[in-house]
């Protein structure tokens, strides 16, 4: 990877880059994210946002009463988000605990969604708490399960305490266990960081380490994926694909339940990275309430009337 | 559909209702105009014509002044402050109520973006209505004395760039301080000034406290002759400031001035950059650049020079530049075919003196009045487009080595209305502060206004302030 020249790995080395990013100034932030969410999506921008927004979705489950029914169901709805119209698109990916891996894929390779990978979050996710030892061996557990997307959280004590290298060198050793095999994704869990400034460097921090995608959120820490945060992860693949030429993929979740909320995270990418992260191998929106409302407002575009939610599919 | 381009979302005309032509507002009420002379005010967007309008001679001009005075001193000069207040909560509601009315005309008649008036010019109008209604009935703990006293009839001429906005910062704090008004405003925007006199007729405010008269230039420089004015208050060029100074100086009638500004924009290199960016396009790009304060010099340090540059010109490509009406659009039409000239002819000036321009690539409308968002690099001091106000969205980008550097570039200009500072060191933005001369100085943000805020100018950029505390001492006889 050629981002790694920037630096040769040791904490020295990586501080001295960090030190030379730019401050964000969280009030410019803030107004920037909020002037772009006025922008007026309507009509033929609005279909092909909320088909684009489906196929970018995580549908996800992270809960402890995760059952292998509820996995399956949320796998024929990721295949078929509507049972009654085959022109919508199905999600990115399925995202779930580790142990449901090989029971998703199953699932999923059984009704034909052989397309469809299914990301599992390790590392002793949501809190990262856990040994180097405990953390490789969940990110193994879910490849050899068939997991081909995997959702790391950094260890936020040792970014807090200043020791950022051995928030690189655990991000490092689970891509290694990666390889070629699984897409890593790196939750920074903004809500904890905090500070813009702290997104900002734990963004670079993750994708000098290798990451192929930058995430903002666990989902169970609040605030999660607003608009000024993924804005300024935005500014950061943005500006690390001018030093490296590597575009890195940004996934914002936690807290984008509506077709609105989905539609302004679509305009941050276009205005601020640029079309070519308008796919969903470069954009994903972790969610799972948020599909059903934009299944609801398609049907409204289609049909021109709104319908009750009895007319989408609970899971 | 590959690309994520967002259809056309344009706010409805419908909304709007425009007379087709408009008399002057005298005592209350629409009157003909004395010699029956109309002129049009057209769309810059499209160049349709919206309106006709009177253009006022100086037998109106004396009508809208013998109204204005007998309105004083019959009925505005004997009322409680508390009961002024009432008026001014009242115009302040109402315009809140009509804001989308009158943002669309606002558009329609200047050019600016909808996104600009309804967000910006309209709530910020009825906001200097609601702050000086509650000075209204507190003005002798204002700092004036325990008796403060109004001058009696003001005229007020308001530029084109904000229409609204600036009736808001003339009227509001003259009928707070017991004033009555004759207001002219631009001949190319007179239309929201005329829906304001219907504001006032709804709001019942006694007939000739406010008056509006339209016309040309001649119409105000006449305005401001008028031997029975007992202060003058103009927004606009410095050229016309001058002239307005010199006739009143034989009378020693009060007057402040807000004019001209070649505000500097300090980027030093320890700024947050992606946030500079954004502050340097929303300080010369906001309102097309028709905007007094904006901040047409760019300084950079020059050791960030190129990769501010580049961070400058990604983001200006992604401007979109059309349909004032149009809710996605950040860049309307120029004002006006003179100032589309003007733009023209300073903007030739700077390549003749061998500046480098690039623009935004645009698409410019085929008709109506525009300007792509330009940028000069490699300006000096000496060139005319460092010196000279553009009043369009042309940025003039200067660079400097050292703090104290910057400082003397960005001082050395006639003007002194607004300088930006960016950097994330408070003691430098502090130290910048106090050496740059200028009314407002923002720190790490640009064109910010609350009617709480005082505005105004050094040197040439003007005389007195306009809002806040200050702002009022305009409007109260012998205030200091």
């Amino acid at each position: 990877m050629s981002a790694l020249n920037l630096i040769d790995g040791s904490e020295t080395s990586l501080r001295r880059f960090l030190q030379t990013l730019a401050g964000v100034d969280q009030i410019g932030a803030q107004e920037r994210a909020a002037m772009l969410a006025t922008r007026s999506i309507k009509t033929t921008s609005k279909k092909w946002a909320i088909d684009m927004a489906i196929s970018m979705i995580d549908l996800t489950t992270l809960e402890g009463a995760d059952t292998a029914g509820k996995i399956r169901s949320l796998c024929s709805k990721a295949l078929r988000p509507d049972p009654q119209d085959p022109s919508v698109p199905h999600v990115g990916a399925v995202c779930v605990y580790n142990d449901m891996v090989g029971i998703a894929r199953k699932h999923l390779d059984s009704i034909g969604g052989q397309s469809i990978p299914v990301a599992a979050v390790a590392t002793a996710f949501p809190s990262g708490r856990a040994s180097r030892k405990v953390k490789l061996q969940d990110t193994k557990d879910a490849i050899s399960l068939g997991a081909t997307e995997i959702d790391m959280v950094i260890d936020r004590g040792a970014f807090l305490s200043g020791h950022l290298g051995e928030v690189f060198d655990e991000i490092r050793a689970i891509k290694e266990i990666c390889s070629d095999k699984a897409h890593l994704k790196v939750i920074l869990e903004t809500g904890e960081l905090v500070t813009l400034d702290n997104v900002r460097k734990a963004s670079y921090l993750a994708m000098l380490a290798g990451a192929d995608f930058i995430k903002t959120s666990t989902g169970k820490v609040t605030p999660a994926a607003t608009a000024p945060v993924v804005l300024v992860m935005l500014e950061a693949v943005r500006d690390f694909y001018e030093l490296s030429q590597v575009r890195i993929g940004v996934k914002p979740a936690g807290g984008i339940r509506t077709t609105k909320d989905a539609i302004k995270q679509l305009v941050l990418v276009k205005e601020i990275a640029g079309a070519e992260w308008l796919n969903p191998e470069l954009f994903r929106i972790g969610a799972s309430a948020l599909l059903n409302d934009l299944l609801m407002q398609r049907m409204k575009l289609t049909t021109g009337r709104y319908s009750s939610a009895n007319y989408v599919t609970v899971d | 559909m590959s690309d994520f381009e967002y259809a056309p979302a344009l706010e409805s005309k419908a909304i709007a209702n425009i007379s087709k032509d408009y008399g002057l507002f005298i005592n209350g009420k629409f009157i003909a105009s004395h010699n029956k002379k109309r002129f049009e005010t057209i769309n810059p967007a499209n160049e349709e014509v919206l309106a006709k309008i009177s253009l006022a001679d100086e037998v109106d001009i004396d009508k809208a002044v013998k109204a204005a005075r007998a309105a004083y001193v019959k009925v505005w000069s004997k009322m409680s402050g508390k009961e002024r207040a009432k008026y001014l909560f009242r115009i302040a509601r109402l315009l809140q109520e009509r804001s989308r009315e009158f943002a669309v005309v606002e558009s329609l008649d200047n050019g600016k973006p909808i996104r600009e008036t309804r967000d910006i010019d309209i709530p910020l109008s009825a906001a200097h209505f609601f702050y000086h209604a509650g000075w209204a009935d507190k003005l002798e703990f204002a700092g004036f004395g325990d008796k403060p006293k109004a001058h009696g009839v003001v005229a007020q001429i308001i530029p084109w760039n904000f229409p609204l906005l600036m009736l808001a910062w003339k009227i509001a704090p003259a009928l707070a301080t017991g004033n009555t008004v004759v207001l002219k405003p631009a001949e190319t925007t007179p239309l929201t000034a005329l829906l304001f006199a219907e504001v006032c007729q709804q709001a019942d405010l006694p007939p000739g406290v406010v008056n509006i008269i339209t016309g040309d230039g001649s119409t105000g420089a006449a305005l401001t002759k008028h031997p029975d004015i007992d202060k003058v208050a103009f927004t606009g060029s410095t050229e016309v400031g001058k002239l307005i100074a010199r006739s009143l100086a034989v009378s020693n009638t009060p007057v402040t001035l807000e004019l001209g500004g070649k505000g500097a924009n300090i980027v030093f290199e320890d700024a947050p950059l992606d946030q500079a960016v954004e502050g340097i396009i929303n300080g010369i790009f906001f309102n097309q650049g028709h905007v007094c304060c904006a901040g047409s010099r760019l300084l950079l340090q020059e050791n960030i020079h190129d990769e501010f540059l580049s961070k400058l010109q990604k983001r200006m490509s992604k401007i979109r530049l059309g349909d004032p009406l149009d809710k996605n659009t950040d860049i309307g039409a120029i004002n006006s075919a003179a100032q589309l000239a003007k733009i023209h002819e300073l903007s030739s000036s700077g390549q003749a003196e061998g500046a480098d321009i690039w623009s935004a690539p645009c698409q410019i409308p085929n008709k109506g009045f525009w300007f792509a968002p330009t940028i000069f690099t490699g300006v000096t001091q000496a060139h005319r487009i460092a010196r000279e106000e553009i009043f369009g969205p042309v940025l003039s980008v200067l660079t400097f080595r050292t703090p104290q550097e910057a400082i003397e570039k960005a001082n050395n200009t006639p003007f002194g209305l607004s300088a930006g500072v960016w950097s994330d060191k408070g003691s430098r933005i502090l130290w910048a502060g106090n050496h740059l001369k200028a009314g407002v100085i923002w720190a790490n943000t640009f064109n910010k206004f609350d009617p709480a805020s005082p505005f105004g100018g050094y040197k040439e950029s003007g005389w007195g302030r306009e809002g806040g505390r200050h702002g009022l001492g305009a409007y109260i006889k012998g205030a200091k």
